[in-house]
């Protein structure tokens, strides 16, 4: 039987990994899929808080999140394709000109 | 209301010609003269209204500027015979002096500063006069101070004017924080400032002596800088860097004098403190005036000579006032402005024909300088007061009321000075218009916008005393009513004090004509004999050098370390570099955080978010 917890241990491992991924790796692409990694825990718990509560306004937030989150990456990918065309890199420790 | 026009239109005239006509030589010189003129014109009628009716009552007119319980500060105007008299003679010297320097100064490049210059100071100075108030008066006190300094620094680019000015403006802050002192006094005795009403409070005895003692030493303080009294006298004849038409009218005919008119017109306050005070008053004065003709004596420039015979006659007006007598003062401060304004403009008119101060380089000036030597020496008789120029009738009336005072050392003094005055105004005469050629070049007489001023300030030095005789009535001292002390106050003409006066003046004159005409006495075998009390004069008795070396160097300086080491170490350092290294360092410290990596910053809202989760879980 595959209760609640389950899926919110689900969503916090997949938060967690993705909060790893973000401290941890220098690419700046693996990085942004770190994030989506934390976005789509979320989802997933409110999905699942959607289902067993037997509400449906959660299911609607992560229809929304998805839209935005389609959104989001697109600008993400465009600015990071921008900045690899300046500075010929993705690491982001060589992308520390931003400071005092 | 017309009144406040003698206000507005210098001070108008002053702004139009610093903002709008700097530019335009002539019509900045216009303006002046003109404001200065249309000055004159407003008090003439006033002035010969008082003349016709001697007992007029007097007009006060005021508007309240500081209104608070208690305490009432009016801008207003009293005209009573005594400022009437002022306004005239500061208008009347005034005009005459505006329209010498259109001659004087007329390739000066500061030309419109100085008519913007002079504007001020006939603002400043009619602020005085018409004060009827304590504070009004110490507010247009300290514009005349301003005005002085400008002028005397008028060549600021020469270190010696630029330090006169200052030292002009430092001296006399000394005594004017006495008379600052003392407006606190009578304020604190009286609750208020004005004139009229604190002459009511004394006289109905609402004022205990001693403050009345200490309020009109305080106040005479103010009198002793303004009137370069000693100990403070240092900075008058400095002041001589100025232009020489500002010596004539500041220093000389106006402001040096509003010290006296001030102890005129506080003279209720004088005469009915204990006697303390007028005898401080009477010794600064006869001091002053003894020590000052002295000093003459030792100096060889034609400017400062005059200059030093200036502070022996404040001198004389200032111990008026202290034997009883501010009638007497007042009396001698219109003959003074008088023949020493024509004095200095004579002297100025001398400068320009030989462009040099120093007597020993002119001499035989009179075949060239006819105007010019003519109304000096008319001018010097008047000083010197010999019968019947109006010196005369002046000193005469100061020496009577010393010896009626009946203290002989004032009396001494006063024909003492008599007595080197005449040595020295001959000595002046002698050396720069007659004898032997010692100039260079060309000398020629002045143009007639110099002339014509010294024509009419001649005419008014040698009658102006007439008005005084004691034996006419009504004469100038029923016309200004001063109430004087008991004892000062009836006296008429002591024929033992003219005939004595008269001789000591004759045979200073004598002396003067032996030594440096004649050549009987010689100069220089004088000076071998006396070579020691010479110096002395020439060093002005090392007063300058007391200060510089003793008061300056010794206790003044070493204030000043004291407050420089305040000033750096505890307000600059401490309190404002303090503060500012503490911000400065914190904001070091902190930028070291901005490090540039996104890795960083997000490490540390990571961290945040944990620790909040922890913070959460615990409690």
């Amino acid at each position: 039987m595959v209760t609640l917890t389950h899926y919110l241990i689900l969503s916090f491992l997949l938060f967690s990994i993705g909060v790893a991924g973000v401290l941890i790796r220098r690419n700046i692409i693996i990085m942004l899929m770190s994030m989506e990694l934390i976005f789509n825990s979320v989802n997933i718990s409110l999905a699942a808080f959607s289902y067993y509560l037997h509400s449906l306004s959660g299911t609607i937030i992560v229809i929304f999140n998805i839209t935005i989150a389609a959104a989001e990456v697109a600008i993400g990918l465009a600015i990071l394709v921008a900045v690899y065309r300046r500075r010929k890199t993705v690491y982001v420790d060589e992308l520390n000109k931003l400071r005092y | 209301m017309y009144i406040w026009a003698l206000l507005i239109l210098p001070l108008f005239s002053a702004v139009l010609i610093t903002l709008v006509t700097r530019r335009h030589k002539d019509l900045s010189s216009y303006i002046s003269i003109g404001a200065v003129l249309a000055c004159f014109f407003i008090v003439l009628p006033i002035f010969l209204r008082f003349v016709g009716a001697p007992h007029t009552e007097h007009l006060e007119g005021s508007f309240r500027w500081i209104g608070v319980p208690g305490m009432l500060v009016e801008i207003g105007y009293l005209i009573d015979p005594l400022s009437v008299l002022m306004l005239f003679i500061v208008t009347f010297v005034g005009t005459l002096i505006h329209i010498y320097s259109r001659g004087y100064m007329h390739d000066d490049p500061g030309y419109s500063r100085f008519f913007a210059c002079l504007s001020l100071f006939i603002f400043s100075m009619l602020g005085i006069v018409l004060a009827n108030n304590l504070i009004m008066i110490y507010i247009f006190w300290e514009l005349v101070g301003l005005s002085s300094y400008l002028l005397i620094g008028f060549y600021f680019e020469k270190p010696a004017a630029s330090d006169a000015a200052k030292k002009a403006f430092l001296v006399n802050r000394i005594g004017d924080f006495g008379f600052a002192l003392g407006i606190c006094v009578i304020f604190y005795a009286s609750g208020t400032f004005n004139f009229l009403e604190i002459a009511h409070q004394v006289h109905a005895g609402h004022l205990s002596p001693n403050t009345m003692l200490l309020g009109s030493l305080l106040l005479f303080c103010g009198a002793v800088g303004k009137s370069a009294q000693f100990p403070l006298h240092v900075w008058l004849p400095d002041a001589m860097e100025g232009p020489t038409p500002v010596s004539a009218l500041i220093h000389a005919a106006t402001m040096v004098a509003a010290g006296v008119y001030m102890l005129a017109r506080i003279s209720f306050l004088l005469y009915a403190a204990p006697p303390a005070a007028t005898t401080v008053i009477a010794y600064t004065g006869a001091i002053t005036a003894l020590g000052a003709a002295l000093l003459a004596l030792g100096q060889s420039d034609i400017k400062r000579v005059i200059a030093f015979s200036t502070l022996s006659s404040l001198g004389y007006m200032v111990m008026s006032v202290g034997v009883g007598s501010a009638t007497a003062g007042m009396f001698y401060l219109m003959t003074h402005a008088f023949f020493k304004a024509l004095l200095f403009l004579c002297a100025g008119s001398v400068i320009h024909a030989c462009h040099t101060n120093d007597i020993w380089h002119m001499g035989a000036l009179s075949p060239k300088l006819k105007i010019t030597a003519t109304t000096f020496i008319l001018g010097s008789l008047a000083m010197m007061g010999v019968f019947p120029f109006s010196g005369f009738w002046s000193k005469d009336e100061i020496l009577s009321a010393a010896f009626a005072n009946g203290d002989m050392v004032l009396y001494g003094a006063g024909v003492l000075t008599a007595f080197i005055t005449g040595i020295f105004m001959t000595k002046l005469i002698l050396v720069t218009f007659f004898g032997k050629k010692r100039y260079h070049g060309s000398p020629h007489e002045s143009p007639p916008s110099m002339t014509i001023p010294l024509i009419i300030l001649a005419v008014f030095a040698v009658f102006v005393g007439l008005v005084g005789i004691p034996s006419l009535h009504p004469n100038f001292g029923s016309f200004l009513g001063l109430h004087g002390a008991e004892h000062g106050a009836e006296h008429g003409f002591n024929m033992t004090v003219a005939i004595s006066s008269t001789i000591v003046v004759f045979a200073g004159i004598i002396i003067g004509f032996l030594t440096y005409y004649t050549g009987t006495i010689d100069p220089d075998k004088m000076y071998k004999r006396f070579r020691g009390p010479y110096r002395l004069l020439e060093n002005r008795f090392y007063i300058d050098h007391f200060y510089d070396n003793f008061i300056v160097a010794k206790i003044y300086n070493q204030v000043a370390r004291i407050s420089t080491f305040i000033e750096v170490n505890i307000i600059i350092h401490f309190c404002i570099n303090g503060p500012a290294y503490l911000i400065r360092h914190a904001g070091l410290f902190l930028r070291s955080t901005i490090t540039g990596g996104v890795q960083h910053y997000t490490f540390f809202m990571v961290t945040g978010v944990v620790v909040l989760i922890i913070v959460y879980a615990l409690t």
